[in-house]
């Protein structure tokens, strides 16, 4: 038989029997960000193609979601550092190589960003609390007429950082789950997703849920392509690769991953929009929270299981 | 359940706290001060060093302690040019901060009283204390004579409290470290060579071309020079011959592991001198001018050929062969390693005999690569009267025992208990730097004799389970706080360390001399303890040998030129050995005199019955036997031991690696903590093994407080060595209970 | 750094030394004694190794810092400043080896080859202090120290080179 065990008593608090390092905070902030991210997106796009009068929901009323968001995000991952009041060293520099500082700086510009962009809506969305100063109405003002320049920064910033994080995992070759490329677009597709059901959720009008129903169709069918394509790859990879896809295919968290991610939050939202698309009513709710769930419960496996995997011992 | 007059006290939450412990701002608030950049960057920091030697085991490494400017110890270093360590502590050495900064010390006197029906212990003062040890003393003197007063220690607080004994008119005076550790091979060698092994034991082992572990376990022990020594003998690429049961250490870096079934030893060395004798591979010159019995020894081992060793050993006789040439091939430059603790089956000292003939035989006593003559500087003895002469002293309790050169602790213990035989009465005791629950086995015995004790006093630096007997406990601060006698040892050539405080003693505890001192002066010994410092002593002493404590503070260690001669014999000269016959005694006249085998036998000894398996206990070399467990430092690195079991064996069991499980032995004594489970290839099928020194029930011990088991309290049954009455310990058998036996019993 | 598992008895000495000269609070290690038993009885190997961050010199963890706190100085050590560090536990979820971890303090630590003692001209504490004197330490860019011609006269390893650090704790086999 073969042993392999520390003599030196070796038990470092989160670091010992299994990393430990990074909880609920961080799988928050995941999700939170790649919804930000998904809505911030669509709402970009759909105003840089002029249609933002057709679908009011994606830039208006779900917009308000991103800067909320973003907000609890940020201070998910602040209450996660262990040495937080030395947050302020994240912007005394930037590191190309690090996506985290990518990351850090991306938010420093798009959270302001998102309250501009709820900020311009800001008469049509809040009628009955009127401004009371004045240069906030002519901030308003000026808002409105500069969202085309907004959402022209905002399209690439959200792609950014709904992508970021995915990179951010999978550059850690020392987690064997995480060490692959697709993370990167798996997040962001799954953020999208995430910010498609939320304004498919918030949507006023059909138009506007059909348009995203599709689109949420469409997105799920690729993440799921792009997770299948992980498990193959990590299917084809070395032991400590087919050790992490035993965790999610075999393991622990087969029953979160498949039960809630893969059934639940994927394939049945996609059954259900598709037979809401052929004809049947379907409550459009259901698959929308459930991509939702589905999602938060994806980042939270990701993360744990991402843990426990490792090189040596 | 009878009421016993001292009942073993678990101190645990009395209140002790009184004391605060004074640590340094550092340690408390450090950790919070975001601001404080430079703590971890040591730059801008000066020390200061203060030379002492090393008392956590009993190597005595000098070193020097270093101190910070707030006076808080930051780190201990080996003294570069000390032949004990070259400069490099042992873990436990490094690690002897812990036993400094440990919480759990001792830290006011205590003395046993009875609090409402309940026996526990209270606060005293050093006077209150030293009183009524002193009234205890005369007391015991007046009525029975101060022989009855025995002494049983260990270290450096022993040396001190010796020379209190002696003076006050007690030689009862013993040491665990002799009958239950190395006493079996000093009387063996010295019936063959006339001289101790000794300790740190004379084996040349950097220069040797082969070392033949036979039980025993460098790499597991932390002999410090020896392992040292053994580093350099695999970069000369000596051969390393492992003989054990288990596959130690030492075992993975032999180039020959023979492993051996249990208690068998004798009977492959006997198969060794077989294959050395016929094969006429011995140093045929060395055996006739040095040695006397060779024709007896002949004819004694003509018929233990390596194929009647390998039914009895399991060793195979082509093995036994090999390895024997290969030694033989390596002669003079070989070592048969003595060991150190030998006392096993009752029989060891005619095992220390046999590894004794086979260096005899391959001439390597006294040879480069094989024992070099040790030498050690005398200390001149400071200024003081003549002892007294007891009436009787441990050589009269231990008379059953005619080779025994020092006293015998389960003897002196043995005669506490009132029997119609006893001519030697032992009516009280003082205990110093040795926990003897755990050094000493059959718990029953010791309780017992611990009853009828009228008077027991304990000095420690931590509440060892040995406090809870005492009547009177007495701190002594660790060695880093306290000056102590010179240190002379037996090395390649004489050298001295001396021992300064780097510190004040902490809380209220005092060191060993100023104990000895007081008591001294209490009963009208003064004259004995003419001092007020023990620095006196030192200064005094130092300066009689050439030197003085200025130098020693600089230096740390001091060596001398050589006196008695080259460290190796000279081919062309006649060496006398301090035998009787003045020559190596392969055949000892001595034994038969005394009716025991003239040359060693192999004696069956028992095997455990079905379901059992034999009780095997070693060292980890991070931890000191049970002096460390408590240790902070030493404690992360192992809290706890391990049941190594074979895989066959847990397969049978059901049990697994991680799980808890209790031991119980074949007289039925339970374990009363459980162990955790280690499934290991390492350990024979027919034996578990554990490193000995845990399981300490006492609450007071906050880190070591039931973790691991104590294997001495699984050991009942002990074999004595009739020669030097020793106690023979691996002859117990456990079983494994995977529940708890303690469920439904309430405590 | 040159370990000889030949040699090394797996004491935990350099583990004990490194917390008194670093101030390694107790709990945590800097540098740990690792034990591998292979085979069946009789026929086992052994092999104790004392680990530690290998000072890699592609460090995932240097480049993954967002604030650069995690630096890498021109002789290959790779150290931790303290008080840029933000603690947001990227380092030492890029570690293959996971010799980073969190200080009580809140900054990342692990061990750093003892930098205020080389400066001094002393050998880090764990190699100074080892009792079998297994351990080594110098310039791998300099052919003919201690180092570089152990590792061309002996059999060697590093711990799981398939991650591509390319550490610098070689272990003569």
């Amino acid at each position: 038989m073969q042993e392999e065990l520390f003599t030196s008593g070796r038990n470092i608090p989160n670091i010992d029997p299994s990393l430990e390092i990074w909880h609920w905070p961080i799988s928050v902030y995941l999700f939170l960000g790649g919804l930000a991210a998904g809505l911030l997106f669509f709402a970009g796009l759909i105003t840089f193609l002029g249609k933002d009068k057709e679908y009011p929901a994606a830039v208006k009323f779900a917009a308000i979601v991103s800067p909320i968001a973003l907000t609890l995000g940020l201070l998910a991952l602040f209450y996660d550092l262990t040495h937080k009041l030395y947050f302020w060293r994240l912007y005394t520099t930037i590191r190309i190589e690090s996506p985290m500082s990518w990351g850090a700086w991306v938010l420093l510009i798009i959270t302001p960003i998102s309250f501009l962009w709820v900020m311009s809506y800001y008469s049509e969305l809040f009628p009955n609390w009127k401004l009371k100063f004045d240069f906030l109405n002519n901030l308003e003002k000026f808002l409105q007429k500069n969202r085309r320049n907004m959402a022209i920064i905002l399209i690439p910033l959200s792609i950014i950082l709904g992508i970021y994080t995915g990179i951010l995992l999978s550059a850690f070759n020392a987690r064997p789950l995480w060490n692959n490329a697709i993370l990167g677009p798996l997040f962001l597709v799954s953020g999208l997703s995430t910010g498609a059901a939320t304004i498919i959720l918030l949507a006023k009008n059909a138009k506007e849920k059909h348009l995203f129903g599709k689109i949420d169709l469409v997105l799920i069918v690729i993440e799921l392509g792009l997770i299948v394509h992980m498990l193959m790859g990590m299917y084809a990879g070395s032991e400590v690769q087919l050790e992490a896809m035993q965790l999610l295919v075999g393991g622990e968290f087969t029953l979160m991953f498949f039960g809630f991610v893969i059934i639940l939050g994927l394939i049945v939202p996609a059954i259900l929009e598709l037979t809401e698309l052929i004809g049947y009513k379907i409550p459009v709710a259901i698959p929308a929270l459930l991509v939702l769930i589905g999602g938060l419960v994806f980042r939270f496996v990701m993360v744990e299981a991402g843990q426990i995997t490792r090189y040596l011992y | 359940m009878t009421t016993s007059r001292r009942k073993f006290i678990k101190i645990s939450a009395l209140g002790l706290g009184g004391v605060a412990a004074t640590t340094s701002a550092l340690n408390m608030f450090g950790a919070n001060s975001y601001l404080d950049e430079l703590v971890k960057e040591n730059v801008a920091k000066t020390f200061k060093r203060t030379p002492t030697y090393c008392e956590v085991c009993f190597w005595k490494c000098a070193a020097w302690t270093y101190t910070d400017e707030e006076g808080t110890i930051k780190k201990i270093i080996g003294n570069e040019t000390d032949p004990h360590c070259y400069g490099r502590l042992c873990p436990r050495g490094t690690g002897g901060v812990g036993m400094y900064t440990d919480e759990d010390r001792l830290k006011t006197p205590l003395i046993r009283i009875t609090k409402n029906g309940e026996q526990t212990f209270r606060e005293a003062s050093w006077d209150e204390a030293l009183d009524l040890v002193a009234s205890k003393f005369k007391a015991v003197k007046e009525k029975y004579g101060a022989e009855s007063f025995a002494l049983l220690k260990h270290g450096s607080p022993g040396s001190h409290l010796e020379h209190l004994f002696k003076a006050y008119g007690s030689d009862t005076i013993a040491e665990p470290a002799y009958a239950q550790c190395r006493g079996a091979r000093e009387a063996g060698f010295a019936l063959t060579y006339g001289s101790w092994v000794g300790s740190p034991e004379p084996t040349d082992i950097r220069d040797t071309k082969c070392l033949v572990l036979i039980g025993s376990h460098i790499g597991e022990n932390m002999h410090n020079s020896q392992v040292q020594e053994m580093s350099d003998a695999i970069d000369n690429g000596a051969t390393i011959i492992t003989v054990d049961p288990r596959f130690s250490t030492a075992a993975s870096k032999s180039q020959h592991w023979l492993a051996i079934k249990p208690a068998t030893d004798i009977a492959l060395m006997l198969a060794w001198m077989n294959v050395i004798i016929s094969e006429e591979l011995y140093d045929k010159n060395y055996v006739k001018k040095y040695t006397n019995g060779f024709d007896e020894l002949r004819d004694h081992v003509q018929n233990f050929t390596p194929e009647w060793a390998y039914g009895i050993t399991t060793i195979k006789p082509e093995e036994i062969r090999k390895t024997a040439r290969k030694m033989a091939n390596a002669s003079p430059s070989v070592i048969i390693h003595p060991g150190r603790h030998v006392s096993w089956y009752g029989d060891d000292t005619q095992r220390a005999r046999a590894m004794a003939i086979l260096n005899a035989l391959l001439g390597s006593w006294g040879r480069r690569g094989g024992f070099y003559f040790k030498e050690s500087i005398k200390v001149p003895k400071f200024p003081a009267p003549k002892y007294p002469h007891p009436k009787w002293d441990w050589r009269n309790i231990c008379e059953k025992y005619p080779i025994a050169q020092m006293g015998i602790t389960s003897e002196v213990i043995k005669c506490a208990i009132p029997n119609k035989d006893n001519k030697y009465p032992v009516k009280a005791m003082m205990v110093a730097g040795t926990n003897i629950t755990k050094s000493i086995p059959q718990k029953e015995l010791l309780e017992k004799a611990m009853d009828e004790m009228e008077f027991i006093v304990v000095m420690d630096t931590m509440p060892m389970a040995v406090t809870g007997y005492a009547d009177v406990v007495l701190p002594e601060c660790t060695y880093l706080e306290r000056y102590d006698g010179i240190r002379s040892s037996t090395n390649r050539e004489p050298s001295i360390a001396v021992r300064v405080p780097a510190v004040e003693p902490k809380y209220d505890s005092k060191p060993g001399w100023w104990v000895a001192k007081q008591i001294g002066e209490r009963l009208g010994l003064g004259d004995y303890f003419n001092y007020d410092d023990y620095k006196e002593v030192i200064e005094w002493q130092l300066q009689k040998m050439g030197t003085s404590l200025e130098e020693m503070k600089k230096i740390g260690v001091k060596h001398f030129p050589r006196t008695s001669g080259p460290l190796y014999m000279d081919e062309n000269k006649t060496y006398e050995f301090a035998t009787a016959s003045g020559k190596i005694e392969l055949y000892s006249n001595d034994l038969k005199n005394l009716g025991f085998d003239p040359l060693p036998n192999y004696t069956k000894h028992p095997e455990p019955p079905q379901g059992f398996y034999r009780l095997n206990y070693g060292r980890a070399p991070m931890h000191t036997f049970s002096r460390t467990a408590n240790n902070p430092n030493l404690n992360d690195l192992k809290k706890e031991n391990d049941l190594w079991v074979n895989p066959k064996v847990a397969r049978i069991l059901g049990i697994k690696t991680g799980q808890r499980v209790w031991l119980k032995n074949q007289d039925d004594v339970t374990s009363t903590f459980s162990i955790k489970v280690r499934v290991t290839e390492r350990v024979r099928w027919d034996s578990v093994y554990m490193v000995h020194g845990f399981g300490h029930d006492n609450k007071k011990l906050t880190r070591a407080y039931a973790k691991g088991i104590n294997d001495t309290q699984l050991i009942s049954k002990i074999a004595i060595d009739p020669i030097m009455g020793g106690t023979g310990m691996r002859g117990n058998f456990v079983t494994i209970l995977t529940e708890n036996p303690h469920k439904n019993i309430e405590i | 750094m040159v370990i000889d598992t030949l040699k090394c008895v797996g004491c935990s000495d350099c583990v004990v030394a490194c917390q008194t000269e670093n101030d390694v609070p107790i709990g945590y290690c800097r540098d740990w004694i690792t034990e591998t038993v292979n085979g069946a009885y009789p026929n086992i190997e052994l092999e104790l190794k004392s680990e530690r961050c290998n000072h890699c010199d592609n460090a995932p963890c240097v480049r993954c810092c967002p604030t650069g706190a995690s630096h890498q100085l021109d002789n290959g050590i790779v150290l931790v400043t303290g008080n840029e560090c933000i603690g947001c536990g990227a380092c030492i979820e890029s570690c293959p080896y996971d010799a980073r971890f969190q200080h009580p303090d809140g900054y990342v630590d692990k061990c750093t080859f003892c930098h205020h003692r080389l400066e001094k001209g002393q050998l880090p504490a764990c190699v100074s202090v080892c009792p079998t004197k297994c351990m080594y330490f110098g310039d791998l860019d300099n052919p003919n120290s201690e180092v570089s011609q152990l590792l061309k006269n002996r059999k060697h390893k590093t711990l799981a080179p398939e991650a591509g650090t390319k550490p610098q704790v070689y272990y003569l086999i």
